[in-house]
């Protein structure tokens, strides 16, 4: 997922563009590539968006290489909204650099590989070309950025895993995915925050609620945390689910300077 | 204490829904909330209730609410044929029904949902600030689920300072039909779509399939030639009214339950003024697009925001409501017929100068 020199330049030049997205939101595009760069850009957008929250706001919807700016077309039309926007992104520059120099947060989701909790290890393995030990030790090595969150409430998005564990999807999906199962879908790797229908080989299941409507915010991760699956056997993924269930589980985070 | 609404039967589909839940979308929760957000909006008009309180939308029929106490009801949207005890009622204008009563909804004639709602709108436990009913989620409603028989929904408790209109100029009325004209303006992926296809789009009729849903419409027609980058793009937000083309060339229209985010090339986005009329197209209704600018758009907005809130909220001539007076030992029930716009000040002091007048007479035959 590292930057090449041509996506660095592809998204530099020509960026940020203002597409309206009907008569109610602005979407600004800050490259056409998924990678670190682009996705920072994005994020302190809607940082600095949120800080000086202009009255004409409404929400901000952050993903991989662009924001979506809902705005209440009654208090500004198009164009207003247009030049404080653009107005923003010539001011931005300080608030691009304290983002993506500040600390990043990873947050660590204990999970049981293998097994029923994750029945599809070996047909990754197999189709790797590894032992199941050696996908674990992959899948779990690395710290995973989370681009966005979407498709169901509280759905990571992760980039950077390891291209030798990619694996396609099932050729037909399961109509019942359990909630904490982790997943591997081509190149990426994410985790159902609920149970739902699905489609990614399933490699593990982690006893963590991502999604909490009670909570305030009622998401675990956040657009720009990094996540890192720490593996756990049976008897501890019990014992966490014991402690979630009575509200006592705190997920473990650290804090590293990017 | 307020009363409630029991769900006798919640025919093919009824669900709480409020104007939605904002603010949750960087988290992947849907907006959801009313299809056709203008007949909540009246609809809560009606019986003086904010534009955020919430309703049930009824889809297509087969439905039937038992009110519990005297509650002040108005029905919008569709015409499903609504009746209060069997009496035919009328659409876009508040009654009272009384404690004990029964709306039903048997089936459609024009549009496909209809609003029914409250004076003080119902109490439901709101889950991230909307009481909004997102089925795939499990968010909103009683228990996050469609509503079920037997469900009792609390009613809220009225703004007592809220003005109260019976009916709406039938000017400001939407009229449903099975073929529907749509503003459009030009989606931030029209490039993804040759110059043959995005004429397909706005010279060709759709009409909308039974796959369709509160997530979207999906419509069938001619395909929609795309400009050979594909018509997959890298994920973005998305808004209601936005209309993605996936691979076999045929348009969805993204609706209330939408995701948030989506990753098919955007050929256009529906004017926020037209998606009442897609909120109200059943399987086999005809759409045509009519492409637009955002300027355009957002001037139809506001020439619809001011036509609403100038709306007079027109009284009702005469009001009938059944009292009962006790004096002494004697209970006598009155019916009071009154004429609601005379309710100022004024008017209030003549009526109870009448119902004064009442007792005087009263007493005297006591006496006699």
């Amino acid at each position: 997922m590292g930057d090449t020199g041509e996506s660095q330049i592809k998204s530099g030049q020509g960026y940020p563009v203002l597409k309206p997205v009907g008569d109610s939101a602005i979407c600004i595009e800050f490259g056409d590539e998924i990678n670190d760069r682009v996705n920072d850009l994005v994020y302190s957008a809607a940082d600095a968006l949120n800080a000086r929250s202009p009255s004409w706001l409404r929400e901000l919807v952050p993903t991989y290489r662009s924001l979506l700016v809902h705005y209440d077309a009654l208090a500004a039309d198009y164009d207003e909204v247009r030049s404080d926007l653009l107005g923003l992104a010539a001011s931005d520059s300080a608030a691009e650099t304290s983002s993506s120099g500040g600390a990043r947060q990873v947050f660590e989701l204990p999970t049981v590989y293998g097994g029923e909790f994750g029945p599809d290890l070996d047909a990754v393995a197999s189709h790797a070309g590894l032992d199941s030990e050696d996908v674990v030790r992959i899948h779990s090595s690395i710290a995973y950025r989370v681009y966005m969150i979407g498709f169901a409430p509280g759905f990571p998005y992760l980039g950077g895993m390891d291209q030798s564990i990619a694996t396609p999807r099932l050729a037909t999906p399961r109509t019942r995915v359990p909630a904490g199962s982790v997943g591997i879908a081509e190149s990426q790797t994410g985790v159902y925050p609920a149970a739902s229908p699905g489609g990614w080989q399933l490699i593990g299941q982690t006893p963590v609620q991502l999604f909490d409507a009670q909570a305030q915010p009622p998401s675990v991760l956040q657009p720009g945390h990094f996540v890192k699956f720490v593996p756990v056997d049976e008897s501890e993924f019990q014992r966490i689910q014991a402690e979630v269930a009575n509200g006592q589980y705190r997920v473990a985070h650290s804090e590293f300077a990017s | 204490m307020t009363g409630t609404v029991t769900v006798r039967n919640p025919g093919v589909l009824s669900l709480v829904q409020d104007t939605g839940r904002f603010g949750y979308q960087r988290f992947g929760v849907s907006v959801s909330g009313a299809m056709d957000q203008e007949a909540l909006m009246i609809g809560n008009m009606l019986v003086g209730d904010e534009h955020s309180a919430a309703g049930i939308e009824i889809t297509l029929g087969g439905a039937e609410f038992e009110v519990s106490t005297e509650t002040l009801v108005a029905i919008t949207g569709a015409d499903l044929s609504a009746t209060l005890d069997g009496t035919p009622l009328p659409v876009y204008e508040s009654f009272i029904a009384p404690a004990g009563s029964v709306i039903r909804f048997s089936g459609p004639g024009s549009g496909i949902r209809a609003y029914l709602l409250v004076r003080g709108g119902f109490d439901t436990p709101p889950a991230l600030n909307s009481r909004a009913t997102h089925i795939a989620s499990g968010l909103g409603g009683l228990t996050g689920k469609p509503l079920q028989p037997g469900d009792e929904l609390p009613i809220g408790l009225a703004n007592e300072m809220s003005t109260i209109g019976s009916k709406i100029p039938s000017s400001i009325r939407r009229h449903y039909s099975p073929e529907v004209a749509i503003r459009v303006v030009p989606g931030p992926q029209e490039s993804s779509f040759s110059a043959a296809g995005v004429e397909t789009f706005y010279s060709s009729e759709y009409s909308v399939t039974d796959t369709s849903d509160r997530q979207g419409l999906r419509l069938e027609g001619p395909e929609i030639e795309s400009s050979g980058d594909g018509y997959d793009i890298i994920s973005d937000g998305v808004t209601a009214g936005a209309i993605q083309v996936p691979a076999d060339g045929r348009p969805i229209i993204l609706m209330a339950d939408r995701q948030t985010i989506g990753g098919y090339a955007k050929i256009g986005v529906v004017a926020t003024v037209d998606l009442p009329l897609l909120a109200q197209a059943g399987p086999g209704s005809t759409v045509r697009f009519e492409r637009c600018t955002v300027a355009d758009t957002q001037a139809l907005l506001r020439d619809w925001q001011r036509e609403i809130s100038d709306a007079p909220l027109m009284p009702e001539e005469r009001v009938t409501s059944g009292a009962r007076l006790e004096i002494g030992e004697l209970p006598i029930d009155v019916d009071l017929e009154f004429d609601q716009s005379a309710l100022t000040e004024e008017g209030g002091a003549l009526l109870l100068a009448r119902i004064n007048g009442i007792f005087e007479t009263v007493r005297a035959r006591r006496v006699n």
